[in-house]
């Protein structure tokens, strides 16, 4: 302890209290009975534009995001940067497919993507893969937000050993829990306002003052295009990073993006926060005004450049912009960051385990183990299960090295992606069959998962079985197979299940709020 | 048909790597590529908002 940040320690402590009063007054706010499930896991749906705002940006941009991304810009420059094309990508979408997904659960009381799934192709396992999908990639989601935690709780000075060294992050978690179980979407979603308004004032205060300090943007890219051509040289032209992609760099940039893209908003975390939304126009309207996170976004990765220019070496690029805070700012404000990142963490994690207890309670327990669930026991089920998510991703944390998370969070990329044209799709044609879509997310999930798994390091990028020419991401070409497989086998195996929507219930001017 | 369009431009753009792989020219110090990037994203979502207040008329 005797390294320990006073000043920082002491503004980290009284934010996250803040938060925590918040966190458990939320029940209150907007109130419903929160016995029912989409009460305590949609908020009832009763958030508008300005709610949903802080919360969709507030789950999309988590913790791990501010850490990560600067991260791999430091490592490797510009590629870091594909974090940008990729959140240009994904509001046309959100703008054009989601109100329709909106209007369709909004009607029917789904509740989550399984739901929907089920209503339209009556096929039960395509449900079962949809959920097990999103709860699979959802832990080790979860257990980022932990490690980003962890890395500006370590920053503040905490240095313990063993059990001990967790001690913090163990506690800040416990209360996350128990605030989420009492509270929760409300709980998120009334924090995402101080976690927001708190991420605005640090990124705007390191744009402008970091700059000042270290002469200017032009020195702080050329400082760091210094650094990053030394390491290519010093591997021997090995390793790719530079202020621009190189050559090789520029497929596997521009396929990840748009597999990414393609990804986000099929995470049930990403779900929840849209379907929470009290009007399909709310969504409409956030995916004009959303983009103004992605630009906070490109200025946090450009601060992986400014900790090179300001000298700061690290052996974990996750600690570049902890430590940057530390050089370049006083203590209690480097506090005030590390505070805004942690919570940025609660805000994920809290929506991201509603998510998967919602869709376990509704795709999996109620289906299939106890059909005759009352609707008042959904929400007891659901809370349960967002407490058993929760020390599931923390136990990843404590057994499992943090490499292996993140390689199964890039992982979880790839599988969520194949649920895309059975959700995707299915919200303009019913022309695919259930059945063909089960076996082409099966076969996209396997090619997907064994493309990537090499023999030394886990890769997000091959070049197809030596098929393409250049480095494509696995998950882009992976559900491109899954695609053309479930189109054929739908020519062969028409569905004869019924579908409980009709074309109307997509319209989310005719469905009312 | 106008709201594809209006949807689609911004996302050719941002995937057309190719484009904006640059330095020069420098903006406030920022290398092209940044510079660009970080300016498509205010451009794209005042396409989104051009495709919005098509759909409402």
């Amino acid at each position: 302890m005797d390294n320990l940040n006073w000043p920082a320690t002491a503004v980290f402590v009284f934010f996250f209290a803040v938060v925590t009063v918040m966190g458990f007054m939320a029940a209150r706010w907007k109130s419903g009975p929160l016995d029912v499930l989409h009460e305590w896991g949609l908020g009832g749906r009763r958030f508008g534009p300005w709610i949903s705002w802080f919360l969709i940006g507030g789950d999309l941009y988590t913790a791990y995001t501010v850490i990560a991304v600067p991260a791999l810009v430091y490592a490797v420059g510009a590629f870091g940067f594909f974090a940008v094309p990729y959140t240009i990508l994904i509001y046309p979408l959100l703008f054009v497919a989601f109100p329709r997904l909106w209007a369709v659960t909004h009607k029917h009381q789904y509740i989550t993507a399984g739901d929907f799934i089920f209503g339209r192709y009556g096929d039960r396992w395509l449900m079962l893969a949809v959920c097990a999908t999103g709860i699979v990639a959802t832990m080790p989601y979860i257990a980022l937000q932990l490690v980003g935690m962890e890395r500006v709780i370590q920053a503040l000075g905490f240095h313990g050993t063993g059990l001990l060294s967790h001690l913090p992050l163990t506690i800040a978690f416990v209360i996350l829990a128990l605030y989420t179980y009492s509270s929760g979407l409300r709980a998120p979603a009334m924090i995402a306002f101080v976690k927001d308004t708190m991420i605005y004032i640090f990124v705007i205060a390191a744009v402008i003052v970091i700059p000042i300090k270290l002469g200017g943007y032009g020195a702080i890219f050329d400082a760091a295009g210094a650094v990053l051509d030394k390491k290519v040289a010093d591997s021997g032209g090995k390793i790719a990073a530079g202020l621009i992609l190189k050559p090789v760099q520029v497929m596997p940039f521009i396929t990840l993006a748009i597999g990414s893209a393609m990804a986000l908003f099929l995470y049930p975390h990403a779900l929840t926060g849209i379907l929470s939304a009290s009007k399909g126009d709310a969504i409409k309207r956030n995916a004009i005004a959303l983009p103004a996170y992605s630009v906070v976004l490109g200025l946090i990765a450009i601060m992986g450049f400014m900790a090179h220019a300001a000298g700061i070496k690290v052996a974990n690029p996750q600690d570049a912009v902890p430590q940057l805070f530390l050089k370049m700012f006083p203590g209690w404000f480097a506090g005030f960051t590390f505070a805004a990142i942690a919570i940025g963490a609660l805000v994920p994690a809290a929506v991201m385990s509603i998510g998967a207890a919602n869709t376990f309670t509704r795709n999996f327990w109620k289906p299939f183990v106890n059909p005759n669930l009352p609707e008042a026991q959904e929400a007891g089920i659901a809370k349960v299960v967002s407490l058993i998510v929760k020390l599931g991703a923390l136990l990843i944390l404590f057994v499992m090295p943090t490499q292996f998370a993140i390689d199964l969070q890039l992982l979880g990329g790839v599988w969520i992606i194949q649920i895309f044209p059975a959700l995707i799709f299915g919200l303009y044609t019913r022309w695919f069959s259930g059945t063909a879509l089960l076996i082409g997310w099966a076969v996209g999930t396997v090619l997907g998962t064994w493309l990537s798994w090499g023999a030394t390091a886990w890769t997000p990028v091959s070049n197809f079985f030596g098929l393409l020419g250049f480095g494509a991401y696995n998950g882009l070409t992976s559900v491109i197979v899954n695609i053309v497989i479930a189109a054929v086998l739908s020519l062969v195996m028409r569905s004869e299940a019924a579908d409980q929507t009709v074309e109307t219930d997509y319209d989310d001017r005719r469905v009312r709020a | 048909m106008m709201r594809y369009i209006l949807l689609v431009l911004p996302c050719l753009v941002a995937i057309w790597a190719q484009l904006y792989n640059r330095i020069d020219p420098r903006l406030f110090g920022f290398p092209f590529f940044y510079w660009f990037l970080l300016l498509l994203i205010p451009v794209s979502a005042l396409f989104i908002l051009a495709a919005y207040k098509g759909e409402e008329r």
